[in-house]
């Protein structure tokens, strides 16, 4: 029984440290980075862009799941809607450093600029 | 990629890897370079090339790929066809989702008939193990078959390290089948009362899970009709006039300058101007406004609006995403998605909520492992499984968003366009709706009523005088006395000197002779003494006539007096307003007797009279400090400060002149109806909202409790993980069809 608790415990640790402590490392976007809707999630859904520079960003949505459907950047007010199956640049103003969350409506597809 | 052609209009280009503004030098040159251009230009900030001559486009792409970019056909995409696609995109994905809802339920309801009525779903006998073992091998099959995008999805969140709806039913289903198939593998592990299967609920939560998915496609669907009704107005094809004919031609190839001819019944290709002909125009569509417009030659017609009458002739002045109703759709869609702050807290609870779900059923099958009775591993499973499945971000991640979306359209049909989310929310609240007098109330369009003259100088002269001062000017006052003069064929001199004394009047040389108009403080403050007509002035102005004082040489010679007429309904829509449980209140340049006048005709009870524009700031701003929700309505282009300082800035538009950016929300009719239907529909919206997320909070706040066993010490009540698949499959379906009452809102249009 104490095994039992002990595990659950642990579990209940991992799953805080996997989903809310852990730091992604930002992949480094060159100029054209395609990103991919698909299967519920963002790839890459990290990306790092320079500061004080437009940026293109390509996104590709593949998912047919509605609520892959938009795409939102609030801090940078772009809130796109994303065709299926053919990718849609969005340009990305020149943007002061910091971190910048794109996400679907419902915040259930997400991913974040950093801007350094 | 289309066969080479020669352009007969501009071709435009998407131009790549234009970093900086130097490579907009080099490009037009090396297009210029290309024989057969004529002229070649490029836009930095949207990347594209407008390319004129007669060349083909490929050999201009060749170029622009031989300077070092790259540069392809702009897809000038139509709405129409972006429509089309997403629809039988979503009829794709609903198919599909049907088959996967026929796959599981086909395998999951008589499993669920054999549990209920017939037999016990356990293993005691070898032979059950071998028929079960052959269900949970059918039972896998159906997750790979029907489920598989939940698995995929859950695992790829999983390794980015975030989680989602997937994940819990990925979790959950996965739990009661890996369960089951170790008690078919391995009964003698469990006690015999624990060797429970439940294959039965893994089948029936993807069944259910997917027809919710499917339904909701459907109802999704039905969010966006308003912007569908929009895209539906414009015409696909265009009848031009190429030399002595009219052909007709597809819309895209329209180009700025064409004539094009518009029969009676038909509707209006692209933005223009009459250049011939006579007739009305139903604008309802796009403003809102009942009633059909008369046109004739030299005013702005609209595409997608409605010729009533007779034919017309016009000029292409706006074409392709330039037109009003191109601006409005791209603008209803931003605004459909954006939120308010109202939905902020539920966005911060979706961000935590999956992970947050997992503890609450690791902690809810700890307790009843330690505390549950016998069987208590049965117990740990059910209660496990329930608490993942019935749990719905997607509830409560919708609630916002599908009332949004279909208040926005809502709002669009009436001829409202709300910038964003906030306004939307702000505009529901609003306690004090301050509204301009000129424009807003009345019409905006002064005539000239009376002239009465002090001195030896007639009527005619006296208007001559003051008309030949007011070209200075760009008052709508000065209009007025500007038509009245050339109604009157009257010629007009020259004036030197001009200046404008903002909200007082003003001042010019006309003839050598110095002449002043304005009210009575410019006249005080320039020592003329006009104390014989102040009564006559008052008496006028107590008529909603607006009286001004003319002084030559300094010398009072007289005053012109000028009304402008209300409009017919705004008594009517400021009752409206004031119904809504909103103070009304007027401000107006115009001197106090006028305003009285104005303010009593139309049921307004507070107002403000001889405001300087720059005052309409500070009445604003102390009705905030009086802690006021403040709602301001103007022209947008007078009135700009005054409307960005107020809660909600409220923009009038006349028709084509949509001044979308310069307000939170523009009307698109001159109506003061669109503003009580702005608040109207804002307030619904918002009622809406609330009811989803209160819907959801209450699902989700109840739910899982109940599905960890919380009722079961006291009524014994474990809720089963089917029904919990059930509860959340229709939970956001319910979201969305609420979402979609909203549509049966009517904007009390008189």
């Amino acid at each position: 029984m104490i095994l039992i608790n002990l595990a659950g415990f642990v579990l209940i640790g991992l799953i805080v440290w996997w989903f809310w402590l852990y730091r992604p490392v930002a992949s480094v976007s060159s100029a054209k980075q395609t990103i991919k809707v698909a299967d519920g999630i963002y790839t890459p859904a990290h990306i790092k862009i320079p500061a004080g520079k437009p940026t293109t960003l390509n996104f590709l949505r593949e998912d047919k799941a509605p609520c892959s459907e938009m795409l939102l950047v609030p801090d940078l007010g772009i809130s796109v809607s994303l065709p299926i199956n053919k990718a849609i640049a969005i340009e990305i103003p020149a943007s002061p450093a910091g971190s910048y969350a794109f996400h679907c409506q419902m915040k259930m597809y997400r991913g974040d600029i950093t801007v350094e | 990629m289309n066969s080479p052609r020669v352009a007969k209009h501009p071709i435009i280009l998407d131009i790549q890897g234009a970093s900086c503004a130097g490579c907009v030098a080099k490009i037009e040159k090396s297009l210029k370079a290309v024989p057969g251009v004529t002229s070649a230009e490029m836009n930095f900030a949207d990347r594209t090339a407008t390319i004129e001559g007669d060349v083909a486009s490929e050999t201009i792409i060749d170029a622009i790929t031989q300077a070092g970019y790259g540069a392809k056909e702009s897809e000038n995409e139509s709405e129409a066809d972006t429509l089309a696609e997403k629809e039988a995109a979503d009829a794709q994905y609903y198919q599909q989702l049907m088959r996967n809802v026929v796959v599981s339920l086909s395998i999951g309801v008589p499993l669920m008939i054999y549990g209920l009525f017939i037999g016990e779903m356990s293993v005691t006998t070898s032979m059950e193990r071998l028929v079960w073992g052959i269900i949970g091998f059918l039972t896998l099959a159906t997750m790979v078959l029907a489920g598989r995008s939940f698995y995929i999805g859950a695992w790829k969140a999983f390794r980015t390290h975030s989680a989602n709806m997937d994940t819990l039913i990925a979790l959950g289903t996965g739990t009661a089948w890996l369960y089951s198939i170790a008690v078919v593998s391995a009964p003698s592990l469990f006690p015999e009362i624990a060797r429970h299967i439940y294959f039965e609920a893994t089948t029936m939560i993807i069944g259910l899970i997917n027809l919710g998915l499917a339904l909701e496609v459907k109802a999704r669907g039905r969010t966006s009709e308003a912007i569908k009704r929009l895209i539906g107005l414009q015409p696909k094809t265009a009848r031009v006039i190429r030399g002595d004919e009219e052909v007709d031609i597809p819309i895209d190839d329209v180009v700025i300058g064409d004539k094009l001819r518009v029969r009676p019944g038909e509707k209006i290709a692209v933005d223009g101007r009459v250049v011939e002909g006579h007739s009305s125009i139903d604008e309802s569509m796009l403003t809102g406004e009942p009633v059909p417009v008369v046109k004739a030659i030299g005013d702005e017609i609209i595409a997608g609006t409605l010729n009533k009458s007779g034919s017309l002739l016009y000029g292409a002045t706006r074409v392709g995403m330039h037109t009003a109703l191109s601006q409005i759709i791209a603008s209803v869609k931003k605004a459909q998605n954006s939120k308010p702050p109202i939905g902020r807290l539920a966005d911060k609870i979706s961000e935590y909520f999956v992970p947050a779900i997992m503890i609450i059923a690791i902690v809810s099958a700890l307790i009843w492992a330690n505390f549950g009775p016998e069987p208590n591993i049965a117990f740990v499973i059910i209660s496990a499984t329930t608490v993942l499945i019935i749990a719905c971000p997607c509830a409560l991640g919708l609630a916002t968003p599908m009332s949004v979306m279909v208040g926005m359209g809502k709002a669009a049909e009436a001829g409202v366009l709300i910038r964003n989310g906030e306004a939307l929310q702000t505009a529901s609240q609003i306690t004090a709706m301050v509204l301009d007098k000129t424009g807003t109330i009345t019409e905006g369009k002064p005539d000239v009523t009376d002239i009465l003259p002090v001195s030896d100088l007639d009527k005619s002269d006296l208007l001559a005088v003051v008309a030949s001062l007011e070209t200075g000017s760009e008052h709508p006052l000065a209009e007025a006395i500007i038509e009245a003069a050339k109604a009157q064929d009257l010629s007009l001199e020259k004036v030197t000197d001009f200046h404008a004394h903002s909200g007082q009047g003003v001042s010019g040389k006309v003839g050598g002779k110095t002449v002043l108009l304005g009210n009575a403080s410019f006249m005080n403050h320039n020592e003329i003494d006009i104390s014989a007509q102040v009564d006559v002035a008052q008496s006028l102005a107590s008529q909603a006539k607006t009286p001004m004082f003319i002084a030559i040489n300094n010398q009072f010679t007289g005053i012109v007096a000028v009304a402008d007429p209300i409009k017919s309904d705004s008594k009517l829509a400021i009752q409206r307003l004031q119904a809504q449980g909103m103070k009304v209140i007027m401000l107006t340049g115009d001197n106090s007797a006028t305003a009285k006048a104005v303010a009593a005709q139309v049921g307004i009870d507070q107002y403000h009279a001889e405001v300087m524009p720059e005052d309409k700031l500070a009445h604003i701003e102390s009705l905030q400090m009086a802690g006021e929700i403040v709602g301001m309505t103007g022209d947008g282009i007078n009135d700009a400060p005054a409307l960005a300082k107020a809660n909600v800035g409220f923009a009038i538009g006349t028709g084509t002149d949509i001044a979308i950016e310069s307000a939170d929300i523009t009307l698109m009719r001159g109506s003061l109806h669109g503003l009580a239907d702005a608040v109207a529909v804002s307030k619904a919206t918002l009622k809406n909202i609330k009811q989803n997320l209160l819907g959801a909070f209450i699902y989700n706040v109840a739910g899982i409790p109940i599905a960890a066993g919380i009722l079961y010490p006291i009524f014994g009540i474990l809720l089963s993980p089917i029904i919990a698949g059930g509860a959340m499959a229709f939970s956001s379906l319910t979201v969305v069809t609420n979402a979609n009452r909203l549509r049966l809102f009517k904007a009390q249009q008189h």
